[in-house]
């Protein structure tokens, strides 16, 4: 019977659609973040135009994180929104600020206002991402299956710098991307900026990687207790091959490899929280079974999503592969 | 801020939800409706041939893009604040309306945000049957979402298939859950009051154009089609709301009875078409009424009896006020806008649709009505389901989260703000397109369809100078 394995697998769809939503969403948003930095508006549009087919689809794995958890977890669900209520509706009303952006900048004019707009809200949102990342890790008070903390419990200097970091991230990811899919300055300054933020990113890996353990010793436990230690040593080991491999690939001059590079990187320290944190869903108090819904809730979207899951991606590829191919200096809506 | 700490939690946090819920719902309302028009025109193009209808489709496509923008952006607010405003709900209605919200992400959001790239910027890069398709895709994306959150908010009017244990829901049957008793009238009457509401949008501009003899040609096929349309649906409202109430009458009675305001079970109802509720008296102050038409209506018998508010403890009544008055602006506007179709249908008739002035003024300027009446039957439906969340199984005071009064207050007055900025330059914006109008796009080349990527910009101003 599959019916003991749901909640397991529940958490593997979860945690696959919120890699997705870091990596597709985290391309689109590091383009804001990197918006102040380009040279004049025909740049900036030239930039969003480069993202503007996708950043629906990939912000709708957001949609589907969140109401994932819903589905698959409700009672982790109630438990984090309302810990994390500040920094998740500041994030919406960011993403609320620079989605309109994409449509009111290209038809309305007042091009300074949605682009700072854009810029501002790609940066707040990313950074209260990181927030509640971090203070995910960190932990939430819960007694009787509910919050039970204040309204700043997740203002920790390690939930901070966790917001700075993931800024950084996707900065890098939005430059590897402007490397890969557009032509002229805009993709010579992205080269320059790509190399910057790698490195910058690879401090804040290296930062997070060793204040977590050291403060949290239930996660010290999982890497440095044998044989755990000799099992998970690869993940750092990795982590630095793909940052030179990425390296490299900007050295080089290729388009598509530092894009990939920052993929990696992405995952890799995904992977690492993932080790870190698993079986909880709500560190340190409630796990993955302990928060599962109803068993024929679960089975039953399973099947819609044994269905749908491929589809979404086959047509999500197709888009991808229709707007193929570089966006040109001046290639925007004006 | 001790006195906004002190603030009502849970007051707090049913204003922020309505406030951002009706927000939203304005632009559902839109391009659910709006979505089928464009696809529609994109199919006529391919199947006629004729270059007016590329022209409106591309038109609409632009304050289409405007208003899905503003859908997309407020609907994920809404798909957190479940958690953030209700988690008790989160908990106790979890297992139901989770995986309900859960195939709406998977077969509507994606799929809608996909075609959506596809439809907006793919019209050099696709064959034109498939930029058509995308449109319909679209479109069917739009009401399949309908169908999912609307399943999902009937089941919390009329609870089916499940069990509680422990104070929470657990499913049974998922079929009698999806197909709950009100869901199906609440889909028709809602989807119907989309496409009316795009319908009279439709309408408006166009008539706005004639009146000020722009664009004649777009106009006049804008003003057919969409009078085409109303001249069924209209009506049509009318009999899937009456539906609609009769199905209500026998779930939620209360509601009913509030909507009439009817206070005591054991007389016939009148129909009052004005009163003042007093809610303190149980009695309405200054009623016109029809008599026993209330009767009439529900019971299709004038010495029909049905229950009145006094039946339930005044704590298990919902505000009647606000039940009372939506549902007059709800039935006033629906009668409007039969009237207006089925005038304009008759002026139509006799060839005259395109010279009555006076007709076209007044239409011209009755694009909101359809928003105004959508908000009307949303705040009828929800408010007359109070005090409860989920009909008989949980009180919306007992589903809000712990999170205090200030933090409710502060992000309150955050959203109204944001969305204040955001809804006035959406407004101003779409309001512009609207002056530039259709011929714009014929003449420049198309911008929003076609310009993002290079490529697709310098292909279409290859076409537009050959063509
Ligand atoms: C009758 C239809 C209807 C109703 C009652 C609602 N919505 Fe909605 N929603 C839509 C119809 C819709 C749509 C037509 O699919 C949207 C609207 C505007 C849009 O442009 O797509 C959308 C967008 C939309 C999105 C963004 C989708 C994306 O990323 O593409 C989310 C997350 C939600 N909605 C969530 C909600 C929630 C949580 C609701 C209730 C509490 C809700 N909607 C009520
Ligand atoms: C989209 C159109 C909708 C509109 C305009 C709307 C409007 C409202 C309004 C005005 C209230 C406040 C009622 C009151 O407090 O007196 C409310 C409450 C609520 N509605 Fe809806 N609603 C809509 C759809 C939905 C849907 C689809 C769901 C869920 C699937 C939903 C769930 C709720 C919940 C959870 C509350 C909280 C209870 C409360 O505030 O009293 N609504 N809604
Ligand atoms: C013309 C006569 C109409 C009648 C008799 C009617 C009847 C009703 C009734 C009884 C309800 C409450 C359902 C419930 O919760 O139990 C309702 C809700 C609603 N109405 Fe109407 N209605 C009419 C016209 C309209 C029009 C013109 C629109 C919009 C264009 C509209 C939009 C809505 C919406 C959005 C709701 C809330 C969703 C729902 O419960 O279906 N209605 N209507």
């Amino acid at each position: 019977m599959i019916e003991p394995h749901l909640p397991l697998i529940w958490a593997g769809i979860i945690g696959t659609a919120v890699a997705l939503y870091v990596v597709l969403d985290g391309f689109d948003l590091g383009i804001g973040v990197l918006f102040p930095f380009a040279k004049d508006d025909n740049e900036r549009s030239q930039m969003m135009a480069s993202i503007a087919p996708f950043w629906d689809g990939n912000e709708t794995w957001l949609v589907m994180g969140g109401v994932g958890l819903l589905v698959a977890f409700p009672p982790a669900y109630a438990v984090i929104m309302p810990a994390f209520y500040l920094p998740v509706i500041v994030m919406v009303l960011a993403l609320v600020f620079r989605g309109v952006a994409f449509e009111f900048r290209e038809v309305g004019g007042h091009k300074t206002l949605w682009s700072i707009a854009f810029a501002a809200g790609s940066t707040v949102a990313g950074f209260c991402q990181g927030v509640i990342l971090g203070a995910l890790i960190q932990g939430i008070r819960v007694e009787r299956g509910a919050f039970a903390g204040g309204p700043f419990d997740w203002a920790t200097p390690f939930a901070l710098v966790c917001g700075l970091g993931v800024v950084a991230g996707y900065a890098l990811l939005g430059a590897t991307w402007l490397v890969m899919k557009t032509e002229g300055p805009v993709a010579e300054r992205a080269r320059a900026h790509a190399r910057l933020l790698l490195v910058v990113v690879l401090v804040f890996m290296a930062v997070v990687s060793i204040w977590t353990p050291l403060s949290i010793p239930r996660i010290f436990e999982r890497w440095f207790s044998l044989p755990n230690f000799f099992y998970l040593s690869p993940v750092p080991l990795l982590t630095a091959l793909t940052a030179y491999v990425g390296w490299r690939a900007l050295e080089k001059n290729r388009d598509t490899a530092p894009f990939v590079a920052s993929i990696g990187l992405f995952l890799l320290g995904y992977a690492g929280l993932a080790i870190s944190c698993f079986p909880y869903l709500v560190p340190p108090s409630l796990t993955i079974w302990q928060t599962a819904a109803a068993p024929a809730s679960q089975a039953f979207m399973l099947i819609g999503t044994a269905i749908l899951l491929p589809l979404i991606l086959a047509y999500t590829a197709y888009v991808y592969w229709v707007f193929r191919g570089k966006v040109k200096p001046g290639g925007s809506y004006h | 801020m001790d006195s906004v700490a002190a603030l009502d939690p849970v007051m707090l946090a049913r204003l922020q939800f309505a406030f951002t819920i009706s927000f939203h719902i304005i632009f559902p309302s839109f391009t659910i409706g709006l979505s089928a028009y464009i696809a529609t025109l994109g199919v006529m193009w391919l199947a006629t041939g004729q270059e007016r209808y590329r022209r409106i489709a591309q038109f609409w496509t632009k304050i289409f893009a405007v208003s899905f923008g503003m859908g997309v952006v407020s609907g994920i607010v809404l798909s957190y604040e479940f958690g953030t405003n209700w988690s008790r709900f989160s908990v106790v209605a979890g297992n139901i309306v989770g995986p309900l919200a859960g195939y709406e992400v998977l077969s509507a959001f994606f799929l809608e945000a996909s075609f959506l790239a596809i439809m907006l910027f793919g019209g050099n890069r696709v064959p034109r049957w498939l930029h058509a398709l995308s449109a319909v895709i679209v479109a069917i994306g739009t009401a399949l979402s309908a169908f999912w959150i609307l399943s999902a908010n009937s089941w919390m009017h009329t609870p089916a298939g499940h069990e509680m244990r422990d104070g929470v829901a657990f499913p049974l049957d998922w079929f009698a859950i999806v197909f709950n008793p009100s869901f199906l009238y609440r889909l028709a009457h809602m989807l119907n009051a989309s496409y009316l509401t795009a319908g009279f949008v439709v309408l408006a501009v166009g008539a706005r154009y004639l009146v000020a003899n722009r664009h004649d040609e777009e106009a006049r096929t804008m003003l057919r089609m969409a009078l085409g349309l109303l001249i069924i649906l209209a009506p049509l409202q009318l009999f899937l709301g009456d539906q609609h109430g009769l199905n209500t009458l026998k779930h939620q009675p209360i509601k009913i009875a509030a909507m009439e305001a009817h206070w005591d079970g054991k007389e016939p109802g009148d129909f009052h078409i004005f009163a003042w509720p007093d809610e303190k008296a149980e009695q309405n102050r200054f009623a016109i009424s029809i008599p026993r038409g209330a009767s009439l209506i529900l019971t299709h018998d004038p010495n029909g009896l049905f229950p009145g508010l006094k039946s339930v403890p005044p704590q298990d009544r919902p505000p009647v006020k606000s039940v009372f008055f939506a549902f007059r602006v709800m039935l006033g506007i629906g009668f409007f806008m039969i009237g207006a179709a089925l005038f304009g249908g008759l002026l139509w008739w006799r060839g005259t649709l395109f010279r009555t002035r006076w007709y076209l003024w007044v239409m011209s300027h009755s694009w909101w009505i359809g928003f105004v009446a959508v908000l009307a039957g949303w705040i009828v439906t929800e408010s007359g389901r109070q005090p409860w969340i989920v009909q008989g199984i949980l009180r919306t005071a007992d589903a809000t989260s712990p999170v205090l009064g200030g933090a409710l207050a502060t992000t309150l007055v955050l959203f109204v703000l944001v969305y204040g900025v955001v809804f006035s330059f959406g407004i101003f914006y779409i309001n512009r397109l609207i002056n530039k109008g259709p011929q714009g796009s014929a003449i420049e080349p198309p911008k929003s369809l076609g310009g993002t990527l290079a490529s697709a910009g310098d292909a279409t101003r290859e076409a537009v100078a050959k063509g």
